[in-house]
């Protein structure tokens, strides 16, 4: 059996294989994979007895569950009003000169995506940006230097 | 009580933490139902998600309704643009919300309880788990058999609409249902439910504790209560602030401005946008017989000075609707789009200023024939910055 398979029924053990059981699953196999392929949806349509159309309705609904392949560290820079007026752009600049990629890119070793997002509600901290479920608030573009020095070096 | 003479109430009661949940719980679990329903409906607490519905009715239409099977809710969804104080207070003081939703089960005859929680606060799941183990615990030697489990977002703002809250829980699209039925008899999976803001729950906590006068006391008529405020933006001191509901937008902007506010954003990117001229005349609250305008909001406070564009706030408020609506509804998928690309059309003078006008009506007809709150309340902060900030759209 692949590890993706492995992996689903696992989950599904795990949570339990009712439909409401299905956006757990979907997070496990994102937070593992890094996205859900069409081989993950439909292994996961076959171990809840479902239409694979419906995996991939409910999938491709929900911004953090990606179904194109993400480096190991997503990166989502939020760009709501205040992060935007708090210098969102200039954090955007730094990683992007830093990474050597752009918006929606991943970089060639597969560590780093970067996105943006919606508010990620530290308005009264901003800018802020999340990699993958860590805050990181106030952002300068010398604070983002250091954070992604230490994810480098990881 | 006249909104022009109100000043700034300061109040301190959901971070203020005596550590005494288990005796309110216990307290609360030996009243009848009846008992909490009255508390509830005469200290006149309305929802704190931005809404508003009264929550003593909400807990009392679910309490009447027959099911064999019921559900309470915690709406941690907090995607407004502009709030964070639900995240706070998961953080802070959970055992509160906990404790009232355990209240709430016995009132309304549940034993499973959600806590619907946003993915960007899934760093707050592990400490809250811990919390919610040592409460079940308690509640099971207090004898009542409440069950609470975390829900996780994935990062859709409209899944704290309730009903597309359900459908997600219930592992579809986060697609808002056409109302009625309410929650309060068709909610997650059909049954019967209380879905409160995690705030809402806190609040309903202190009345428990001190009784419903404690908190009708404060604010104003139809306003009753405090209220968590989320400020942000141009401000010296941006936080979490719990104040007394009426004030005036003047007194607010005297605490919290900078000395250049030029614009204050009361309720969020779905809120209005109220310009300085207006300070004096509009108070927060409810909607109700005040004098003056009484503005909403769940909370959310943004403050722009004479530095900002109103323009690139609007562009930004847009490019926000665009991509949260579900997309069901035709009004609010396209209207979204079409205001977007059509502020930016004014702008470059693609088109002439007048079609701002066309604009305009689009966001009525999206007011009147979207299919939830988030298409219908596109128009609230387009007119309000639309008519305030004309010129700025254009030149």
């Amino acid at each position: 059996m692949d590890p993706v398979q492995d992996l689903i029924k696992n989950l599904a053990s795990q949570h339990g294989r009712n439909r409401t059981n299905l956006l757990p699953i979907l997070q496990g196999v994102v937070e593992q994979e890094k996205y859900l392929s069409e081989h993950s949806m439909i292994e996961i349509a076959r171990e809840l007895d479902m239409p694979a159309a419906d995996v991939y309705g409910t999938a491709t609904f929900y911004s953090f569950l990606e179904y194109q392949k993400m480096g190991t560290y997503i990166i989502r820079v939020c760009k709501t009003i205040t992060c935007s007026m708090k210098g969102k752009n200039q954090i955007l600049l730094t990683i992007e000169n830093m990474l050597k990629i752009g918006m929606g890119e991943t970089t060639p070793d597969g560590k780093f995506s970067l996105l943006q997002t919606n508010c990620l509600g530290w308005c009264h901290k901003a800018p802020a940006m999340l990699i993958n479920n860590e805050v990181y608030t106030e952002l300068t573009p010398e604070s983002v230097r250091d954070i992604l020095t230490q994810y480098l070096k990881k | 009580m006249v909104a022009a003479t109100y000043q700034l109430k300061r109040a301190d009661f959901i971070f203020k933490n005596d550590n005494d949940w288990k005796k309110i719980l216990d307290k609360s679990l030996k009243k009848p139902s009846q008992e909490l329903i009255n508390e509830l409906m005469s200290s006149e607490l309305k929802g704190r998600g931005g809404a508003g519905f009264p929550t003593g009715l909400k807990w009392k239409l679910t309490a009447e309704y027959r099911s064999d099977k019921k559900y309470v809710i915690c709406n941690a969804d907090e995607g407004e643009p502009g709030t964070f104080k639900d995240r706070e207070i998961l953080s802070e003081v959970p055992y509160k919300v906990l404790t009232a939703m355990a209240v709430c089960a016995h009132v309304v005859g549940s034993q499973e309880g959600f806590i619907y929680l946003r993915g960007e606060y899934k760093f707050l799941a592990p400490e809250l788990t811990k919390v919610i183990g040592e409460f079940e615990h308690y509640c099971k030697e207090a004898g009542l058999n409440f069950s609470v489990k975390i829900f996780l977002g994935s990062g859709a703002y409209i899944c704290g609409e309730e009903t597309a809250l359900f459908e997600s829980m219930e592992g579809k699209r986060g697609e808002p249902r056409n109302k009625p039925p309410y929650p309060t008899s068709f909610g997650y999976l059909g049954k019967a439910t209380v879905v409160n803001n995690v705030e809402t729950l806190a609040h309903a906590f202190t009345i428990f504790k001190y009784g419903a006068k404690k908190f009708y006391d404060l604010g104003v008529q139809y306003s009753r209560g405090s209220k968590l405020f989320s400020v942000s933006g141009d401000t010296p001191k941006p936080g979490i602030y719990e104040l007394e509901l009426g004030m005036s937008l003047q007194d607010f902007v005297a605490e919290f401005g900078d000395g250049d506010t030029k614009a204050v954003q009361v309720g969020g990117a779905s809120g209005f946008l109220v310009p300085r001229k207006r300070f004096e005349k509009t108070t927060i609250g409810y909607r109700g017989k005040l004098t003056g305008i009484s503005l909403p909001t769940g909370g959310s406070m943004m403050l722009f000075n004479s530095s900002r564009s109103m323009y690139n706030v609007l562009d930004n408020y847009l490019d926000f609707f665009r991509e949260e609506s579900c997309g069901q509804c035709t009004p609010c998928r396209v209207g979204c789009q079409q205001l977007h690309s059509g502020i930016k059309a004014v702008k470059r003078g693609e088109k002439p200023a007048q079609y701002l006008n066309k604009l305009l009506k689009l966001t009525e007809t999206m007011q009147l024939t979207a299919k939830c709150g988030l298409g219908q309340s596109v128009a609230n902060s387009f007119s309000s910055i639309v008519e305030n900030f004309r010129e700025e759209m254009i030149y």
